[in-house]
């Protein structure tokens, strides 16, 4: 007690005070740290709120402005080194975009029956260029762009898009809920944020494994509300998982705008919270992304943990071909974005200063690709469906024989009701054995 | 259908009557032997192990045999499970293969299903099924609907274990019974273990399965042991799934059950014997698939059908196994409507003698049984 009494009138002495205050062992601790577990902070006696809107938020990493100039002192980014790659990025973001649009229209004229665009969020291109082909990927329903820059055929796309017998899934899935093993990709499914915790899950996997691989688990400023994301963030933390979280915040869940979807600094406020290296960025500046995710993924081997990227960017189209978008949000707010800041438009701009892409190779290639799309289109629309039986497949490792039962007596039924059911004429023959 | 309560049966400090009827049942056991019924045992037995045991031994020797197959849950680990299922394991098997989790069931669940997609063979434990409900959407949409839903291209071949329906006194937040809300579902398979046998054989199967399995165990059966034979004992020992029991065969009527209850079947069964009726007692073991040729063969066999379980009324295993066999050729050799026993359809209250009241005893298997046979009650 004097001791204490004797240094706390010597501020000098404080530090001091400190470091002798460490109680030795057995002893009672002293008052100047708090001992509390886990704590790491010191003790105030300011009364201080911690208010949230007294925070600058986390700062946008931006390489690129929207002139497509290399903003002032900004270091040169790696893929502006790589003029393939560049070019591949961007065409890769072009064709996504082209597709897009024509599978919107063709939900509109009552081809298919659903679609979702990825307008204004093609800069995912960019993320996905980054990654290695085997890292595995979950995602939420917004980044073809990532199987597309994968190197999935477009046929593919449009064989789902259209349950035909070529679909991966054999006609079981919603359009738009691609799956590819042989892309590390995961199966979209659609409800919302549980790829979240799986993307944990698969990413210790992956540690068990030492396979030198990460997981990437995209999510929306949406989905991030769901309990799942808070489960998956806090596991991949806790349990040192090698996982990339990439969280598109593109302004909206559905009409839901983020000032009503959290009141806190976006996303990337979270991640320290939850003690995981974070990032914000421009997502619609290509350079920015590509260069945050290489770190990102650096990071996450080397020093086995996840790491969160909030690629910051706007969503152009509609939530879904189910949504209008016009009803929630003014034209005025959505040609802004359209004209000035997009990664195609952006991307484009760079491109073009840099002497490596012109009006004319930009329209030669829109017309290439469009050509390209409107067949691979034709193709898959004429493909008949599955085989109806195919039905009956894949709901157990082995099909049990009640099951098996059912199916058989479906096909009888069918082949000798085949005058009552005309559809079937678009289908694959049912008597075609698996 | 259902049991009306008369106060005669339930005298007001009538104490929990699991405990003192499994020891009658041990005898029984005893008396009847592995091969059931009216056969004296001829099989020896190798030992006696409780459910809890056998559990974890089938755990234990499944983590030893497969580098990936691992346990997680909450307490699994240092605690060594909050039913001491898992005790020695963590010791024995370190953090790489028994890890404790936060408290998220839809977190925890989450990330085992995404472990098993990536290559991992899981062994996800809710402290009990009631908690499953908060991870209900990984089970269904995450794990049972993806082989089918990918097309093949994504597996999850994972366990999800733990009790189910009621223990003693823990009210209605923690006593459902989940075999209807599971095994409704395609894509899962549902196993409940009754004895200890049971329980080795099946969680050993369900774990080498490569479908997502749900083991519906009990908390009330954790303690209790069983002679078990020899091949038990083994490494390998596999119940398949899809397969019934028939614990004793009988002519008379058939009760089927699955879970605790069929311990009651069989104590019921050793009642009415004295009276010269000869119960068959159908242990089920696997809710998905339902052997519906077993429950046929029965009841073509004993021509009454009684089943017994403790989910509600509306939606519960005795209306699917009522609907099989109106759906079958066993329709035709019923000689009365079956009776299905179940909880009575009330969330479980916490009053001791309020919660037997809502269970099946085995004084009302006895008397349904009669009832359905005609015979007068005694």
């Amino acid at each position: 007690r004097l001791r204490q009494s004797l240094l706390g009138r010597l501020p000098g002495l404080s530090n001091a005070r400190r470091l002798l205050s460490a109680p030795p062992s057995g002893m009672p601790p002293d008052d100047e740290k708090p001992m509390f577990p886990g704590s790491r902070s010191s003790f105030t006696t300011q009364l201080d709120f911690i208010h949230p809107e007294n925070f600058e938020g986390i700062p946008v990493y931006r390489l690129v402005n929207r002139r497509g100039d290399l903003v002032d002192g900004a270091p040169e980014p790696t893929l502006a080194g790589n003029k393939d790659l560049c070019l591949q990025v961007y065409e890769t973001m072009l064709q996504l975009n082209i597709m897009d649009k024509i599978l919107y229209d063709s939900q509109r004229q009552g081809r298919i029956s659903f679609y979702m665009t990825s307008f204004g969020e093609e800069g995912i291109v960019a993320n996905a260029a980054a990654l290695n082909p085997n890292d595995l990927v979950f995602c939420q329903y917004r980044e073809s762009g990532v199987l597309m820059q994968r190197g999935m055929e477009l046929e593919r796309f449009m064989d789902q898009c259209y349950s035909n017998d070529s679909d991966m899934n054999r006609g079981r899935q919603m359009p738009v809920h691609y799956g590819s093993k042989d892309h590390s990709f995961v199966t979209v499914s659609s409800p919302l944020a549980t790829q979240m915790p799986q993307a944990s899950g698969a990413a210790y996997a992956f540690k068990r494994m030492q396979n030198g691989l990460c997981v990437v688990c995209y999510f929306g400023d949406g989905s991030a509300s769901e309990g799942d994301a808070h489960a998956a963030l806090n596991f991949a933390a806790t349990l040192d998982c090698p996982v990339m979280f990439v969280c598109r915040n593109n302004g909206y869940a559905i009409s839901t705008p983020t000032s009503d979807q959290y009141r806190g600094d976006g996303i990337a406020i979270r991640g320290p919270a939850f003690g995981i290296p974070t990032v914000r960025v421009d997502g619609n500046d290509v350079f920015a992304l590509y260069e945050v995710t290489q770190q990102a993924r650096q990071l996450c081997l080397t020093e086995m943990r996840p790491t969160l990227i909030e690629m910051m960017t706007y969503r152009l189209g509609h939530h879904s071909t189910s949504d209008d978008s016009s009803a929630y949000r003014s034209v005025d707010e959505l040609s802004f974005w359209d004209r000035e800041d997009n990664p195609i438009i952006r991307m484009r701009k760079f491109l073009t200063k840099r002497g490596w892409w012109s009006d004319e190779q930009e329209t030669a290639t829109k017309q290439a690709i469009r050509k390209r799309v409107l067949q691979k289109f034709a193709q898959a629309e004429k493909r008949l469906k599955p085989n109806p039986m195919e039905m009956f497949s894949d709901v157990w490792a082995r099909m049990p024989p009640r099951l098996r039962q059912q199916m058989e007596d479906t096909r009888r039924h069918l082949e000798a009701e085949t005058s009552h059911y005309p559809e079937l004429k678009n289908y694959k023959p049912i008597a075609d054995v698996e | 259908y259902l049991i009306p309560l008369s106060s005669s049966h339930y005298p007001v400090n009538q104490t929990t009557m699991h405990r003192p009827s499994l020891s009658a049942c041990q005898l029984i056991l005893r008396s009847f032997g592995r091969s059931g019924g009216n056969i004296v045992a001829s099989r020896r037995f190798a030992s006696s192990m409780n459910v809890r045991d056998a559990l974890n031994s089938a755990m234990k020797e499944e983590i030893e045999r497969d580098p990936n197959v691992f346990l997680m849950g909450e307490e699994v680990a240092q605690y060594e499970g909050a039913y001491k299922v898992s005790k020695g394991l963590w010791k024995l098997m370190g953090d790489k293969r028994v890890i404790d989790t936060p408290i998220t069931e839809m977190g925890f669940a989450g990330l085992a299903v995404g472990a098993a997609m990536a290559g991992l063979r899981p062994i996800c434990e809710f402290m009990t099924f009631n908690f499953s409900m908060q991870a209900i959407d990984h089970v269904i949409n995450s794990a049972a609907k993806t082989y089918y839903m990918s097309a093949g291209d994504v597996k999850v071949p994972i366990v999800f274990r733990g009790p189910n329906g009621a223990a003693a006194g823990v009210a209605a937040q923690h006593s459902q019974d989940f075999a209807s809300w599971y095994s409704h579902c395609p894509g899962l398979k549902v196993v409940s273990p009754w004895n200890s046998e049971d329980a080795r054989g099946l969680l050993k199967a369900a774990i080498r399965d490569n479908d997502p399995v749900v083991c519906l165990e009990n908390e009330m059966m954790y303690g209790v042991s069983f002679e078990v034979s020899p091949e038990c004992e083994s490494k390998d020992f596999l119940i398949p799934i899809g397969k019934a029991k028939i614990e004793i065969p009988g002519n008379h009527i058939s009760l089927i059950s699955y879970g605790k209850f069929v311990g009651l079947c069989v104590e019921a069964a050793a009642e009415l014997a004295k009276e010269g009726i000869q119960c068959e007692v159908l242990n089920l073991r696997t809710l998905r698939p339902l052997d519906e040729e077993a429950i046929v063969k029965s009841v073509m066999k004993t021509h009454h059908v009684v089943t017994v379980e403790s989910c509600w009324p509306q939606c519960g295993m005795g209306a699917e196994i009522a609907a099989r066999i109106m759906e079958s050729q066993a329709f035709d050799y019923l000689d009365a409507p079956l009776t299905r026993m179940t909880g009575a359809d009330v969330p479980m209250p916490y009053a001791q003698a309020l919660e037997a009241a809502a269970l099946p005893q085995v004084a009302d298997i006895v008397r349904v049984v009669r009832r359905t046979l005609n015979r007068a009650a005694k």
